[in-house]
């Protein structure tokens, strides 16, 4: 049951399984069907499926997004694949004003089983059109929820729970991780969709972060550890709600946090992070909460400036370091 | 035709096609990163429609928009340059491949979000409607674009406001891994224009000749102030959508198929080995530069001595430009920034 499988496996293994269990799930977006989707995700179900349950789209994202929207009103359960991250601006409108506001306008009559899947963050030189993170936007709409899964073990899970959920969510995945490899146990019991994992335990600095920069931090932190630094490592699995909890218990126990983050610092997830764990937290910290996040720059097509726009594990490291000195006496 | 606009057209027509292969050769050498989506098999239409232009006429185009610029007369050095990220492309490292911008020659951008062409066109024209000038806007897209919902939006203001633009589409028949009868209702891409009132036609993108005349009343019916115009051109791309996509989801006898009516003779590097061999592609013969190259050589225009010499001028020109590109630096943070900030001049903000 345990296997080692790519992250795009395991989310087109959930689909499956999903759909296998349930015949109002279906799927759609601009390839997805002939082509098996731009990142593999929804390979081979157009042949099982068929085309009403698993839909190549025209490039309409704003109404093929709203089209889930209404498919959801009536309890069938869409899962709307848009392209990438950056195109999902145009499906805005349905996604913000449409899925995140009917069920609450409404007075709840009407559920919204719905899930939109899009790839997002900054890839390999794809400019700065295809660079976007949109994490800031989503968070800003009461009625979302979202999940951004860094491992194929949450990916699996993850999907599979936004599929049964009858709220709108976002699965924010990245468009390099969907290659990268890990542990599925598709028989493991599923911890809840939206809890915080520590990755690492460390008694330092907590390092808190999600999706591809989780893991990033990761890594910084088991090659602090040679250096006689114990970093905490904190994967949000998600940004809609967040387990503020699991931060806390942390921060009693490290007191000093450094939020990590792919997106840009000005007003994103990281500063939301960041002053809710400062309100709450404040009499347990020895320095100030500290940010380090993508450069607020559209992201440079030139492949040296995009690599440095955006955290790195040496980065990383170097930011944790300065924290876990910051008002230490030598 | 004119001697000098067939062997102009011609000229631009081998550039396209060697500046492009070289470029696949690039990226498979790691100097070029990210999306590279490639033109061979479109050029008669950006060639065409671009050589019936004046210089002061704008250009809109998408991230498929090398050969556009190249016409346009951004220097092949420059443009190369983008495609590596270097300080001196056309966008000063910052834009890439799909993110091509010349200022001086009213290129005003590669855009790499479908459907974006429209608005940022008819805004421009909205200028020019506005100042009675005797310029127009070339607006470029794909057959996969008119499903956007801009498309709609942006025709129906040309045509209420009599906007001087050409809607030009390039319709390769494919978006990406979708045909077109499976991504749209109705296949003839030019009888939606009817829908808003904008005259239209169907040209066949593999005669340069034709897109050439077709492109020339149009823009001449639009600076007789009548409104926008709009041209399906109908033409086929070679190779996969970009680099990333071998473009297996096409039958390979469609694709020689279309090959058969090859714009350009300059044999195909093929990277991808599905596609037909480069033996085998000059072994078809019937192509479309071969007939622009035929009919050049009836005409008396140039002889065959003259042709080869100019595909010797272009490759010198191709690895001219690489050579520039190799030898420009990085673009630094400071650039980036300051491309950032350029706008904001002395104003003081806090
Ligand atoms: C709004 C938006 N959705 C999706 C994409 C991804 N995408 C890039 S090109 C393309 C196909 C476009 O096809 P077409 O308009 O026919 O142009 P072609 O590439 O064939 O020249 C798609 C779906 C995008 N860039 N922008
Ligand atoms: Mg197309």
């Amino acid at each position: 049951m345990a296997s080692e499988v790519l992250l795009w496996q395991a989310l087109n293994q959930a689909m499956d399984v999903e759909m296998e269990a349930d015949d109002s799930v279906f799927t759609f977006g601009e390839d997805v069907a002939l082509y098996g989707g731009s990142y593999r995700v929804t390979e081979n179900l157009y042949a099982k499926y068929g085309e009403w349950r698993v839909r190549d789209t025209p490039i309409s994202e704003g109404s093929f997004t709203g089209l889930g929207v209404g498919a959801a009103m009536i309890g069938l359960r869409p899962v709307v694949e848009i392209m990438t991250v950056n195109f999902a601006l145009l499906a805005l409108d349905a996604i913000i004003n449409m899925a995140a506001k009917i069920p609450f306008m409404s007075g709840g009559q009407f559920p919204m089983p719905l899930v939109v899947r899009m790839p997002g963050g900054v890839a390999k030189q794809l400019a700065a059109q295809h660079s976007q993170r949109l994490e800031h936007t989503l968070m800003n709409v009461p009625g979302l929820r979202i999940a951004t899964p860094a491992t194929p073990q949450d990916a699996w899970w993850q999907l599979r729970q936004a599929i049964q959920s009858n709220e709108p969510i976002i699965l924010l995945e990245h468009e390099l991780l969907y290659f990268s490899k890990g542990k599925l146990d598709t028989a493991m019991e599923a911890i809840p969709m939206h809890r915080a994992v520590v990755r690492r335990e460390g008694r330092d600095l907590t390092l808190i972060s999600y999706s591809r920069t989780s893991l990033l931090a990761w890594q910084a932190a088991d090659r602090l550890a040679a250096e006689g630094i114990e970093a905490e490592v904190i994967d949000l699995r998600g940004l809609s709600p967040i387990d503020w909890d699991t931060c806390a218990a942390s921060l009693g126990k490290t007191h000093r946090l450094l939020v990590v983050e792919e997106d840009c610092g000005f007003a994103g997830a990281g500063a939301e992070i960041a002053a809710t764990l400062a309100e709450r937290c404040f009499y347990d910290l020895d320095a100030p909460v500290r940010r380090h996040a993508g450069l607020d720059i559209p992201t440079p097509y030139n492949g040296t400036l995009e690599a440095a726009s955006i955290p790195t594990v040496s980065s990383i490291m170097a930011a944790a370091r300065q924290l876990a000195l910051e008002g230490v006496d030598a | 035709m004119k001697r000098n606009t067939l062997v102009a057209m011609l000229r631009d027509m081998l550039l396209a096609r060697a500046f492009e292969e070289r470029a696949a050769r690039e990226y498979t050498r790691g100097n070029i990163a990210g999306f590279l989506h490639l033109y061979p098999g479109e050029e008669a239409v950006a060639v065409g429609v671009l050589h019936a232009a004046e210089p002061s006429d704008y250009v809109v185009s998408t991230y498929r928009e090398h050969v556009h610029a190249l016409v346009r007369g951004v220097p092949p050095g420059k443009v190369m340059a983008e495609l590596f990220g270097r300080r001196d492309g056309c966008s000063g490292g910052m834009g890439g491949s799909m993110h091509l911008f010349d200022r001086e020659r009213r290129f005003m951008g590669g855009y790499a979000i479908v459907g974006e062409t429209y608005p940022v066109s008819i805004g421009i024209a909205y200028g020019i409607a506005m100042r009675e000038l005797p310029e127009a806007v070339i607006c470029f897209f794909g057959d996969g674009a008119v499903n956007q919902g801009t498309f709609h939006e942006s025709l129906n203001m040309a045509a209420l406001w009599k906007l001087p633009v050409l809607f030009v589409c390039e319709n390769n028949r494919y978006q990406i891994g979708t045909e077109i009868h499976r991504h749209s209702a109705v296949t003839e891409v030019y009888k939606r224009a009817c829908g808003y009132r904008i005259p239209a036609e169907r040209i066949n993108g593999m005669d340069v000749m034709d897109v050439y005349k077709a492109t020339q009343s149009a823009l001449q019916r639009i600076r007789e102030g009548t409104g926008p115009q709009f041209l399906e051109i109908e033409t086929y791309r070679f190779r996969g959508h970009s680099m990333a996509d071998p473009g297996s989801y096409r039958p390979k006898v469609e694709v020689q198929a279309f090959q058969d009516e090859d714009p350009v003779t300059v044999v195909l590097e093929e990277t991808v080995p599905d596609y037909p061999s480069a033996e085998h592609l000059s072994a078809i013969g019937k192509d479309n530069i071969e007939h622009l190259s035929g009919h050049i050589h009836r005409e008396g225009f140039l002889s065959a001595d003259q042709v080869e010499r100019m595909r010797r001028e272009i490759a010198d020109t191709v690895e001219n430009a690489v050579q520039f590109a190799l030898n420009s630096p990085e673009p630094s943070m400071t650039d980036a920034l300051a491309a950032l900030h350029s706008n904001r001049g002395q104003e003081v903000l806090i």
